[in-house]
C-alpha cells in the first residue's frame, strides 16, 4: 500500500510481520548459523548490507523492467543481481575488512540462497513500494532478520550447558525454540495501532 | 565460489567458450520464458475476469452483466481492458434489462495482521452499501478472518447508510464502528466482539472510499446508467 | 574442460534414496522456507511439492544434458538462470491453472528458485551424471520433498482446520488448534516430526547393536 508511513513499514518488517519467525524466509541460515551469538552478529550485519543493495537494485531493474514491459523476465533479473550483490559484497569486504572476511567464511556466499533477501525483492514489487519505502522495507527486514538470529544464538549457547532428551538434539530442539520465540513475537501484532 | 585445491589442475577456460555457453543458455532461457508467458497469457486473463466478475455478481445483487470505469476526483470514464491510469476502478453492475443495478469499488486498509482488501457494492437507489466480499486477508483464523464469513458481520452491511451531506461533498454521517451489540444507527458497524481491529479497519476503508467516490459518482450517475451503446 | 566422470548406474537405490535416506527435508534439512510457510493446508503442501518436483527434474536435466558445455567458472551462474527460467514458467502455469492455488502459495513459487535442494543437486549430481540417473534421482528427491511436505500439511490442517484436503473430518464441536496453522505451528509441528524420525532411529540402531551382541553402557 502506498500510503504507509516509514516508520511502519521498519516495524512490521522488523517485528510485526518478523521475516524469519512469521514469513518463513532465511529459515537455513537460521537454523544452521545461529548456534553462537558472534557469528549470528556478523551473518546479520552482512544480510543487512545485501538486503539494502539488493532493495536498491530490484527497485531500478522493476522501474526499468514495467517501461519496456518485459516483466517476465523481473524473476531471472532480480536472481542475477542477488548474485552479483553477494559477489561484490565479498569482494568489498575482502579488501577492506579482511577480518571481517575471515570470521564469515562460507557464510557469504550461501546469502545468495538465503530466501529473505529475494523475499525482500519480491514482496516490495508486489507492494509497490516507492524507493523510500523500499529502503526502510529493507532495513527493517535485515534488522529483523539479525534479531531473530542472534535471539535464537542467545537461547542455543545456553541450552549446550542443559540437559535435553538425546532424541531432540539438533534440529528439533531448534526448531521447538523457534516455534516458541514466533509464539511470542505473535504478541507484536497490531502493534502499528490505527494506521491508515 | 570457493575453489578447492584439487581443481586447479584443470586449466582455466578461456573467454569464448565461456560466453559461448552463457550466451546459448541466455538465449534458450529468454526463449522457453516468452513461449510459456505468450501461451498462459489468455488463461490468466480469463482466470482474473472470472474472479472479479465472481465477487462482483456476488456483491451487486441482480448484475448479470458488468462495465468497468475509472474515477477520478471530477470525472468518471469508461474503462477499456487496461486498468486505470489513476484514480479509483469502479465496476458497474447491470440487470438483465440493462439498468443500473449498483456499483462496485474495491477498499483497503491495514488490519490486525496485514492488510484487508475489500470489494463492496453501492447503490444508488437507496444511497447505501448493499454488501461487501472480502478479497485478501491475512487476519486471524477463528478470530479475525469472520470478518469474511460471519453472517451479523455481514448483516451490518445490507443496507449501511451512506448518505451525503447537503452540500454533497462527504457523508452525512461517517461510517464508523461501535461496540458489538451498540448499533444504534444504520450508518453504524456492529463490531464483532474480539476482533475489534479487524472491524475497525473495514470500517475505515469503507469511509475513506466512500468520502472519497460517492460525491463523484452521484454527480456523474447519469454516465453510469446509460447501458452500452448509449440511449438508456 | 570437465572433470572425468564416474557414472552412477542407475537402480531403485537411485530412486529410493531421496524418499528416506537423504530426504531433502527431514534428514538434510534443505529447502526449509517453503516447508513451514505453505505447508498450512494438505493442498498447498501438494502444490508446491508438485511445482517444487517439475523444477528440480526440468532444470537438473538441462544441467545434465548440457553439462560438458558448461565451463567450471560461469557453472554456478548458469545453473540459477536455469533454474530461473523454469520457476519463471512453473509461475505461470500456476496462474493459469487456479489463482486461488497461486494466491495461496504467494511469493514462495518465486522463491523456488533459491531452494538450496535444486541447486544443491544440479552442483553435486546432475552436472555429474548422465540424463537416465539425473532423471531417476531428480524424481526421488522430489517425491521424498512432496512426502515431507504432506506429512506437515496434514497434520497441520487436521488439527488446525479439522479437515483434509477441504473435507471436513470432524463434527462442528471440534475446536481448532488454530495456532497449528499459524507460524508457530509449522515450526512446532517439523519439529516433532523431527522428533519422531530421530526417536525411530535412535531404536532401530539400538536394536541393531542388541542383535549383534553388544551391550551399551550402563543405563
Amino acid at each position: 500500500m502506498a500510503g504507509e508511513s516509514l516508520g511502519f513499514i521498519f516495524l512490521n518488517a522488523a517485528v510485526i510481520n518478523n521475516f524469519v519467525l512469521a514469513l518463513f524466509l532465511g529459515i537455513c541460515p537460521f537454523l544452521g548459523v545461529s548456534a553462537k551469538r558472534a557469528t549470528a552478529w556478523n551473518m546479520g550485519l552482512a544480510v543487512i548490507f545485501v538486503m539494502l543493495v539488493s532493495s536498491v537494485s530490484a527497485w531500478g531493474i522493476n522501474w526499468l523492467l514495467t517501461r519496456f514491459e518485459i516483466e517476465f523476465l523481473r524473476l531471472i533479473c532480480y536472481i542475477a543481481v542477488i548474485a552479483s550483490a553477494v559477489q561484490l559484497v565479498e569482494m568489498m569486504m575482502k579488501k577492506f575488512s579482511p577480518a571481517l572476511f575471515r570470521a564469515l567464511g562460507i557464510f557469504l556466499p550461501l546469502i545468495t540462497t538465503n530466501c529473505a533477501i529475494l523475499g525482500v525483492a519480491l514482496f516490495q514489487t508486489f507492494r509497490e513500494y516507492s524507493f523510500l519505502q523500499c529502503l526502510a522495507f529493507s532495513l527493517g527486514a535485515g534488522v529483523g532478520f539479525t534479531l531473530a538470529l542472534t535471539l535464537m544464538a542467545g537461547l542455543r549457547e545456553r541450552l549446550e550447558l542443559s540437559r535435553v532428551p538425546d532424541v531432540s538434539q539438533g534440529a528439533a530442539m531448534t526448531l521447538m525454540l523457534a516455534g516458541l520465540l514466533s509464539l511470542a513475537f505473535m504478541g507484536f501484532a497490531g502493534l502499528g495501532g490505527q494506521h491508515a | 565460489m570457493t575453489q578447492p585445491a584439487a581443481e586447479q589442475a584443470v586449466p582455466s577456460t578461456p573467454r569464448i567458450p565461456m560466453l559461448r555457453t552463457l550466451g546459448l543458455v541466455a538465449a534458450l532461457s529468454g526463449f522457453l520464458v516468452v513461449l510459456a508467458h505468450h501461451l498462459s497469457l489468455p488463461l490468466i486473463e480469463e482466470n482474473k475476469r472470472i474472479a472479479i466478475e465472481r465477487a462482483l455478481f456476488k456483491v451487486i445483487p441482480g448484475a448479470v452483466t458488468r462495465r468497468d470505469f475509472q474515477l477520478t476526483a471530477d470525472d468518471i470514464e469508461p474503462l477499456g481492458e487496461a486498468a486505470p491510469a489513476q484514480g479509483m476502478h469502479l465496476y458497474a453492475g447491470y440487470d438483465a434489462k440493462g439498468a443500473l443495478a449498483g456499483v462496485a469499488l474495491e477498499a483497503a486498509a491495514q488490519g490486525y495482521q496485514d492488510v484487508i482488501r475489500v470489494l463492496y457494492s453501492y447503490d444508488p437507489a437507496c444511497e447505501c452499501i448493499r454488501g461487501i466480499q472480502v478479497l485478501k486477508m491475512a487476519e486471524t483464523p477463528g478470530i479475525g478472518d469472520k470478518i469474511a464469513k460471519d453472517p451479523d458481520f455481514l448483516r451490518n452491511f445490507e443496507a449501511l447508510d451512506t448518505r451525503l451531506d447537503p452540500t454533497g461533498s462527504g457523508l452525512a454521517n461517517a461510517i464508523i464502528s461501535v461496540k458489538h451489540g451498540s448499533k444504534s444507527e444504520p450508518w453504524q458497524i456492529d463490531a464483532i466482539s474480539g476482533a475489534t481491529i479487524s472491524s475497525k479497519a473495514v470500517a475505515r476503508m469503507l469511509n475513506d472510499s466512500t468520502q472519497q467516490a460517492l460525491p463523484v459518482i452521484a454527480r456523474h450517475l447519469d454516465t453510469l446508467q446509460q447501458p452500452a451503446g448509449g440511449t438508456p | 574442460m570437465s572433470l572425468p566422470e564416474r557414472h552412477e548406474a542407475v537402480t531403485a537405490d537411485t530412486f529410493l534414496r531421496g524418499l528416506w535416506q537423504e530426504n531433502p527435508v527431514f534428514v538434510m534439512l534443505l529447502g526449509m522456507c517453503p516447508v513451514l510457510a505453505v505447508t498450512n493446508s494438505a493442498i498447498n503442501a501438494l502444490a508446491m511439492g508438485l511445482a517444487t518436483t517439475f523444477v528440480l527434474l526440468c532444470s537438473s536435466s538441462l544441467v545434465s544434458l548440457l553439462r560438458k558445455m558448461i565451463p567450471k567458472q560461469v557453472r554456478i551462474a548458469t545453473y540459477i538462470i536455469i533454474i530461473a527460467t523454469f520457476v519463471t514458467m512453473v509461475d505461470y502455469a500456476i496462474q493459469a491453472i487456479s489463482l486461488d492455488l497461486y494466491n495461496a502459495l504467494g511469493a514462495f513459487i518465486q522463491l523456488i528458485v533459491v531452494n538450496c535442494m535444486i541447486l544443491g543437486r544440479a552442483e553435486a549430481y546432475a552436472s555429474k551424471q548422465r540424463l537416465g540417473a539425473t532423471l531417476v534421482n531428480g524424481l526421488g528427491m522430489g517425491t521424498g520433498f512432496t512426502i515431507a511436505l504432506l506429512c506437515l500439511g496434514s497434520v497441520r490442517e487436521i488439527l488446525g482446520a479439522g479437515s483434509l484436503f477441504g473435507v471436513q473430518l470432524f463434527s462442528d464441536n471440534f475446536q481448532p488448534w488454530v495456532v497449528m496453522i499459524l507460524p508457530p505451528g509449522g515450526f512446532f509441528v517439523l519439529g516433532a516430526w523431527l522428533l519422531v524420525f530421530a526417536w525411530y532411529r535412535q531404536r532401530r540402531e539400538r536394536r541393531l547393536l542388541e542383535q549383534e551382541g553388544v551391550t551399551t553402557d550402563g543405563r
